[in-house]
């Protein structure tokens, strides 16, 4: 397994939101953690990116453990992040943003450098030298993805990743991130579209009060309407 | 933090700050011109100014930490100048752990040494002082500048509170400094190699990284770069180069006293930085220009000039929120719109 994710237990203070949340990512598979909101998704990733300090658990990727160690060990293990709200440098033009993540990939799979992904994303390349803030939401989107590619991960983690784009846009971020799943990349998506999701990802985990509430491939979770009743409100 | 505005006329940028070096350069030429020798000793204080105020910029405008330390390393720099060629002076080595030097005249040597030594200074207090941020950073800033100013008040070997006189004549390698001219284009060469150092270091991807930590630390984290050991890169150069700044004072008025080292000189350094732009690497040589003429006119009018020069500073940073460099900006938007 790439990352394995054990009885892990996090919050916020004294309040805990996680309460022994299990699930695990193969190489080159792609994940969801679906649920309502509130119900320790984002608090999920934060725990594994090394942003939230875990209460307990385990957090092995590659079979090292990596929880609590702090967001730079881990984006440096090999885990990138596009994070909710897609976060990206506003007063750093495009390729700052993304020269600043540029970290060397040695070995497996094609490196991701500048100019590869200015190829993936030609609306950047034409908006180099632009600040970040000058950016559409689409653009932003696609400027969080590169600058978390540019980290040349194993695992790329997408924490709503297509919140609050334009239809039109939404399935342009979904065919790129297609494209990603076939060069073999490992991804944990997070997203509300769940017919999006269901097209994309290998297995899914629904996530209920801080808990894995159900787990299994898509074509169960097809099968079985009364899980996406039960847990998704669908 | 400032804000980087990657839409600036690019001409302008390139052209300010050799347009800035070049109106420095002509001082000299003019004050013969005026019969008035008084304005190349002015020109030299804003020229050391601007390269102390430079350097803290580099912290404050780019890393967006605000330290109240510059003061103490600048005053530093300027006592390692003067300290060494007291020794000269005196004929008597100075002792530093069981070897003894006895001591230099020659800037060649002591400009560099005065860069280290408050560049070392910085690494040991930036190391403590940058584990906090926001106001904690600039609490443990200020009490760092304030031990090293009672630190000097107390070498009384040193001419303790009254400072420390420079008797010897200063050489740069074998050259006489204490020709103004001479000495005004050497500090004025610092200057232009201390604009594109830093100018160089913004650019690069360290200065990118300085930038985005100032904007969120942790998006910066989660791309796989700490942001501390780039914080304290930053901090050693910034200060270094208050030390050679300081030194280049002492050098300049063959006196260095603590009053240089004092909290309220730092916050002179950042009303520079402030006043002249934060966004822009040469943006505070025009704010040390500034201020050095303000201070000057202004009290030369009245003895309450501090108040008319708090109301300018509000008007400026009020009205131009880049500085005093957004005006070039301005000019350069207006100039490209024609």
């Amino acid at each position: 397994m790439l990352l394995e994710v054990r009885d892990l237990e996090a919050g916020y203070g004294a309040s805990k939101a996680l309460f022994g949340i299990s699930f695990d990512v193969g190489e080159g598979e792609v994940v969801t953690l679906i649920g309502r909101n509130g119900m320790g998704k984002s608090t999920t990733v934060k725990s594994v990116c090394g942003l939230l300090r875990p209460f307990g658990g385990e957090i092995r990727f590659r079979g090292e453990r990596i929880d609590g160690r702090s967001a730079h060990h881990v984006c440096r293990s090999g885990i990138g992040l596009v994070p909710e709200g897609r976060q990206i440098f506003p007063n750093l033009t495009v390729r700052e943003n993304l020269v600043m993540a540029g970290r060397p990939r040695s070995g497996g799979r094609e490196p991701w450098t500048l100019d590869r992904v200015l190829a993936f994303f030609p609306r950047l390349a034409e908006r180099l030298n632009n600040g970040g803030a000058q950016l559409s939401g689409g653009e932003q989107q696609m400027l969080a993805i590169g600058r978390a590619l540019m980290t040349n991960p194993d695992l790329l983690i997408l924490d709503e990743a297509t919140e609050g784009l334009a239809p039109l846009v939404r399935d342009h971020i979904w065919k790129s991130l297609d494209v990603l799943k076939a060069t073999g990349l490992a991804m944990i998506v997070i997203d509300k579209e769940l017919d999006a999701l269901i097209g994309f990802a290998d297995r899914h985990f629904v996530v209920e009060k801080g808990e894995v509430a159900w787990r299994g491939t898509t074509a169960e979770l097809v099968a079985d309407p009364s899980i996406q009743e039960a847990f998704l409100g669908v | 933090m400032a804000e980087f505005d990657p839409h600036l006329p690019r001409p302008v940028e390139r052209l300010a700050p050799i347009v800035v070096v070049g109106l420095l350069a002509a001082v000299p030429p003019l004050a013969q011109v005026l019969g008035d020798p008084f304005l190349i000793k002015v020109a030299t204080r804003v020229i050391v100014f601007a390269i102390a105020a430079v350097a803290l910029n580099l912290v404050l405008g780019f890393a967006g930490m605000v330290s109240l330390l510059q003061a103490g390393l600048f005053g530093v720099g300027g006592y390692v100048v003067a300290i060494a060629a007291h020794h000269i002076f005196e004929a008597e080595p100075i002792g530093i752990a069981g070897l003894a030097w006895g001591g230099s005249a020659d800037l060649a040597l002591t400009l560099p040494l005065a860069a280290v030594v408050a560049g070392l200074m910085a690494l040991v207090t930036g190391m403590v002082s940058l584990r906090t941020s926001g106001p904690y950073f600039l609490m443990i800033t200020l009490a760092f500048d304030q031990m090293l100013y009672y630190g000097a008040v107390a070498l009384q070997k040193y001419g303790g509170d009254d400072g420390l006189q420079i008797l010897t004549p200063l050489t740069l390698a074998g050259w006489d400094v204490s020709n103004r001219w001479r000495f005004f284009y050497f500090a004025l060469a610092l200057l232009a190699v201390t604009l594109l150092v830093v100018g160089r270091l913004v650019g690069s991807r360290f200065g990118i990284v300085l930038r985005a930590a100032a904007e969120n630390e942790r998006r910066v984290a989660v791309s796989g770069i700490p942001p501390y050991p780039y914080r304290l890169a930053a901090f050693v150069v910034s200060g270094a180069v208050a030390g050679l700044a300081g030194g280049l004072l002492a050098a300049g008025q063959q006196f260095v006293s603590p009053a240089d080292m004092h909290w309220v000189r730092s916050g002179d350094f950042v009303v520079m930085a402030v006043l002249g732009g934060l966004s822009t690497v040469w943006g505070p040589v025009v704010g040390a220009a500034a201020f050095v003429v303000l201070e000057l006119l202004l009290s030369s009018w009245t003895q309450h000039w501090q108040l008319v020069f708090g109301l300018i500073i509000v008007a400026v940073v009020l009205s131009l929120r880049g500085g005093l460099a957004d005006l070039v900006h301005l000019l350069g938007r207006s100039g490209g719109a024609r």
